[in-house]
């Protein structure tokens, strides 16, 4: 064994009060850097899951129609032109060469999924009742890579034929729908076609729940009178948090219009970066304390050991092994504070995630300590111990043998 | 002819900025190896200073001063430290022995030191250390655990085990009652017939004195008397 490291623990050993009381304060520290950390990343994991399990990581949709302007060529330099440009009517449209657009964004290295879909708006109608919905003509290969909709079904399936509709819960609860039943859809431009509803899906998200209806792609292109075209691609990205960097290229490559889900959501985004900067300013705060208390712990040690130092430096131990002896010691400190706080961190963890329960019983989010999150906190101890050890390190090793012996 | 272990030419050590006090005032000595001298001399004479000197815990201000041929002015820190490993054993009035450690790890600590971790082997030399001071059977003891004359036996075994050729020992009697202190003694006096190490004690007992080989007298930062001792 180094002799640093074996006068090290034995030193941690003689005060094994203040090294016992030290360790706990890192473990407490480590607890609350892993258990907040687990919280924090678990909430904003269900938060974004909920967002994103009704949407795109990047819708690509034609560009706005525009009134043109008039071409005024003559008018005389220095004149002002007042002009007031009326916005025109949205509607449905498709994007021009869509099969081409979709095969291009495909190849993007940050595109996993591209998905065609046309939506537009139109009435549900069963008997006397009508309800406004969102009609939306899927591939569902494709769609559910997109949009995991397929984990939400509560009943039947995806439509897979184009006389098939799927729709959401709270619209089959109004119409008192199940599936198997008829359900008659009129889109906004007049046209009426009848499905049968083949599934029923529950994204938690009302909107959706109450308005979506899902067809095929064909049955939906013929409903909103766009016949072969498509009125936006869908897409997963890999980096979920460069989507808007990556919408922002994909939309100058197309000429089209990109909306990232990041730009849609940017108050949950703010929400998010302010909880995890609020997190990361708790976390710095521990991680002061701890080294605070590690600094003070080993300032007070080599005050106390001023004469072992003073004799070991007589029999032949260089400075820069007295100053390893107290680095090793805050390492130690570190790292025994990093595995308890570690286990205690996981069973706070578990402790909170079954004491936190919806309803049904079930977690209200999932708050998992993975290895990357352990292998952080801990390194951070670690890192924290040997930076607080190299002030009193420093002082030992300074320490004049001479006096230090003569120190009673 | 060998270099003597230690030899001083013109050594003075002063203290303070501001006010300057003189502690050592030129002092010339040559220690031969295998010799047993002791340091006497009133309290504030300038023992300790000179002793810190000898055992290269400290740099003259100013004279010559060579341990086993070198002169230490050459030397920068590093290699005082090693050179001091390698050739002192120190033994202290209150032995100054590691608590934390037990009897044989106190031992094998200069070996430790000077290889730069600790070995099984050291511990067999370190036990053979304390069976040449009587304490085989204490070896694993925690040193706190022992008497006075134990640890004290104990220290001299940790200053002896690397076989240095100079042993420094101040007032290495002084805590100890007549009759341990005696037993102590011949420990030393055994030590230094049977190795040939010299060692330079200092000591306010006279009796004491009078059973070493040579008695230098220190008074006031100056050797006032060298004289040898014929038994």
């Amino acid at each position: 064994m180094p002799i640093a490291v074996f006068v090290a623990l034995q030193f941690l050993r003689e005060g094994k009060t203040a090294s016992s009381l030290v360790v706990a304060a890192v473990g407490v520290g480590v607890t609350v850097i892993v258990f907040l950390s687990a919280l924090i990343g678990g909430l904003q994991q269900s938060l974004i899951d909920k967002t994103l399990g009704a949407q795109a990581h990047i819708v690509v949709r034609p560009p706005e129609e525009r009134a043109r302007l008039l071409r005024i060529d003559d008018a005389p330099s220095g004149t002002i032109i007042a002009s007031r440009e009326q916005r025109p009517a949205q509607r449905v449209r498709s994007i021009v060469g869509w099969q081409r657009t979709m095969a291009e964004l495909a190849q993007d290295p940050e595109v996993e999924v591209v998905t065609p879909v046309v939506a537009g708006p139109g009435f549900a109608v069963r008997g006397t009742a009508s309800k406004s919905v969102n009609v939306l003509g899927i591939e569902p290969s494709s769609y559910v890579q997109v949009v995991a909709i397929d984990d939400r079904l509560i009943a039947g399936a995806l439509p897979s034929s184009g006389a098939q509709a799927a729709i959401g819960s709270e619209l089959a609860a109004d119409l008192g729908i199940e599936v198997g039943d008829k359900l008659r859809l009129q889109a906004a431009g007049g046209r009426t076609e009848l499905f049968t509803v083949s599934g029923v899906f529950q994204l938690g998200n009302r909107e959706v729940d109450e308005r979506w209806v899902l067809l095929t792609l064909r049955s939906g292109q013929t409903l909103l009178d766009l016949v072969g075209g498509v009125s936006s691609l869908e897409l997963r990205v890999r980096g979920l948090f460069e989507a808007e960097t990556t919408a922002v290229r994909l939309a100058a490559a197309s000429g089209l219009v990109a909306d990232s889900w990041m730009r849609t959501n940017d108050q949950l985004l703010t929400a998010l970066r302010s909880q995890s900067a609020s997190s990361l300013l708790i976390q710095v705060f521990v991680v002061l304390a701890v080294t605070i208390g590690i600094a003070s712990v080993l300032v007070v040690s080599v005050v106390q050991k001023r004469r072992e130092i003073g004799i070991l430096r007589a029999m032949g131990m260089s400075r820069g092994r007295i100053v390893l002896v107290f680095m090793v010691q805050g390492g130690v400190l570190g790292m025994l504070g990093s595995i308890v706080g570690v286990a205690l961190g996981i069973a706070v963890a578990m402790a909170f995630g079954s004491a936190v329960v919806d309803a049904r019983g079930a977690p209200l989010f999932p708050i998992t300590v993975e290895l990357p999150l352990v292998l952080t906190a801990a390194g951070t101890a670690i890192a924290t111990g040997l930076i607080a050890a190299v002030l009193p390190a420093i002082r030992a090793g300074r320490l004049d043998p001479a006096v230090a012996i003569r120190h009673d | 002819m060998t270099d003597p272990v230690i030899e001083l030419a013109g050594v003075t050590k002063d203290f303070g900025e501001d006010v300057v006090t003189h502690v050592l005032k030129g002092i010339d000595l040559r220690i031969e190896a295998g010799e047993f001298t002791a340091l006497v001399g009133p309290s504030g004479s300038g023992k300790s200073t000179l002793l810190n000197l000898l055992g290269l815990l400290d740099r003259p201000t100013g004279g010559k001063l060579r341990v086993l041929g070198r002169d230490i002015s050459a030397l920068d820190d590093t290699e005082l430290t090693e050179l001091r490993g390698r050739s002192i054993g120190f033994v202290f009035q209150f032995h100054h022995l590691l608590p934390a450690l037990t009897a044989v790890q106190n031992v094998l600590m200069p070996l430790a030191i000077a290889r730069g971790r600790v070995t099984t082997e050291q511990r067999e030399a370190a036990i053979e250390g304390l069976r040449e001071v009587g304490l085989a059977d204490r070896a694993d003891e925690r040193t706190m655990r022992l008497s006075g004359g134990q640890q004290q036996r104990v220290a001299i075994a940790r200053a002896l085990v690397g076989r240095p050729p100079l042993v420094l020992a101040d007032e290495p009697t002084g805590n100890l009652d007549t009759a341990t202190a005696d037993e102590v003694f011949e420990l030393l006096r055994g030590f230094n017939r049977r190795l040939k190490m010299a060692f330079l004690l200092v000591t306010h007992s006279p009796e004491l004195a009078g059973r070493c080989d040579r008695i230098v007298t220190l008074v006031d930062g100056r050797i006032v008397e060298d004289r040898a001792i014929d038994h």
